[in-house]
């Protein structure tokens, strides 16, 4: 198999770990909107946290998108 | 028209403005250093003009530097505690210095220098140096407690001890790449979708529009990603230090 298909390949493997990623920024929305349904009053606090929760989630998303690069331009 | 082939990968290209050899060392100023440069004037200018008057009702400038200060204060209060009151010069400059970054690399033309690993890479791993040497002195050698949480059964400690330990080596890394891939990531794609408004545009200018609209509000996210991951790691940076002072 020549490199140039082989990266290709890779670089589409690696895209499959930000299933895992939709998941999980899911979860925290959904998360903090329902905890927001059940007590408004806390809102404040806990939005802080969501975003918190949120950037963790999409670092992952990004570091799947670093192995993708690594392996298409490495 | 000679049409050049621009990748979106051309905008990270670090080009020196002063060339400056010291023997095999290249310390050139290059643009990343004109546009740190200038942060740090913004950032000097913006707290050095906004609390000139130190007036009981603020005027506009002074309420932008006391939000961003209570904003820090309020963050590392709530992490650390009374404590974290001595690290607020560091923490405060580390957010404005990512912060600023951040946003002037949304400036047309700019150049981003925290989409560069090696910038990310230093603060963090200072932050986690800094971060460990704090705690050693603080605790000495019961700072290594850290890394068995109460309450663990001793048979589960071979299993459980080198993961926190290597999840605490991954900091430095975990912190870096976040902050550097978000922007790095933020930027190609930027790139990309305006180019794609050039080459639809050119079919009698209506199909460009749509690029355009996606344009628009991807260059609003990122915004909103910059003031966000600059948020993000100060904030881990805070939760590290309330680990390393309160070892939980």
């Amino acid at each position: 198999m020549e490199i140039e298909a082989a990266r290709m390949i890779g670089a589409g493997l690696a895209a499959i770990g930000l299933a895992g990623v939709g998941v999980g920024i899911g979860n925290v929305f959904a998360t903090t909107i329902a905890t927001i349904g059940r007590n408004p009053s806390i809102q404040n606090r806990v939005a802080g946290l969501m975003w918190i929760g949120f950037a963790l989630v999409e670092a992952i998303g990004l570091f799947a998108l670093l192995v993708a690069f690594m392996v298409l331009f490495g | 028209m000679a049409t050049a082939e621009h990748s979106p990968l051309e905008q990270f290209e670090i080009h020196p403005i002063l060339p400056i050899t010291v023997g095999d060392l290249n310390l050139s100023f290059t643009n990343s250093s004109l546009w740190m440069a200038i942060a740090v004037l913004l950032i000097y200018g913006l707290v050095m003009l906004g609390t000139r008057h130190g007036s009981m009702v603020p005027g506009r400038l002074q309420a932008v530097v006391e939000l961003s200060y209570q904003f820090i204060a309020e963050m590392l209060g709530s992490t650390v505690g009374k404590e974290g009151r001595r690290y607020f010069p560091f923490v405060f400059t580390l957010f404005m210095f990512i912060l600023f970054g951040n946003l002037l690399g949304m400036i047309p033309g700019s150049f981003t220098y925290t989409s560069h690993i090696i910038v990310t890479f230093s603060m963090a791993i200072f932050v986690v140096t800094a971060v460990t040497v704090i705690g050693l002195i603080r605790h000495g050698f019961r700072f290594f407690s850290f890394f068995a949480p109460s309450g663990c059964p001793i048979y589960v400690m071979p299993l459980l001890v080198p993961i926190e330990v290597l999840s605490y080596l991954i900091r430095p890394i975990s912190l870096s790449v976040r902050l550097f891939v978000n922007m790095m990531a933020g930027h190609i794609m930027l790139k990309t979708f305006a180019g794609f408004i050039v080459a639809l545009g050119s079919f009698y200018v209506l199909p460009g529009v749509a690029p355009l609209a996606l344009t628009i509000g991807l260059t609003g996210l990122e915004l909103a990603i910059a003031f966000l991951q600059a948020y993000v790691f100060t904030v881990l940076t805070c939760i590290y230090l309330q680990d390393a002072i309160h070892l939980h």
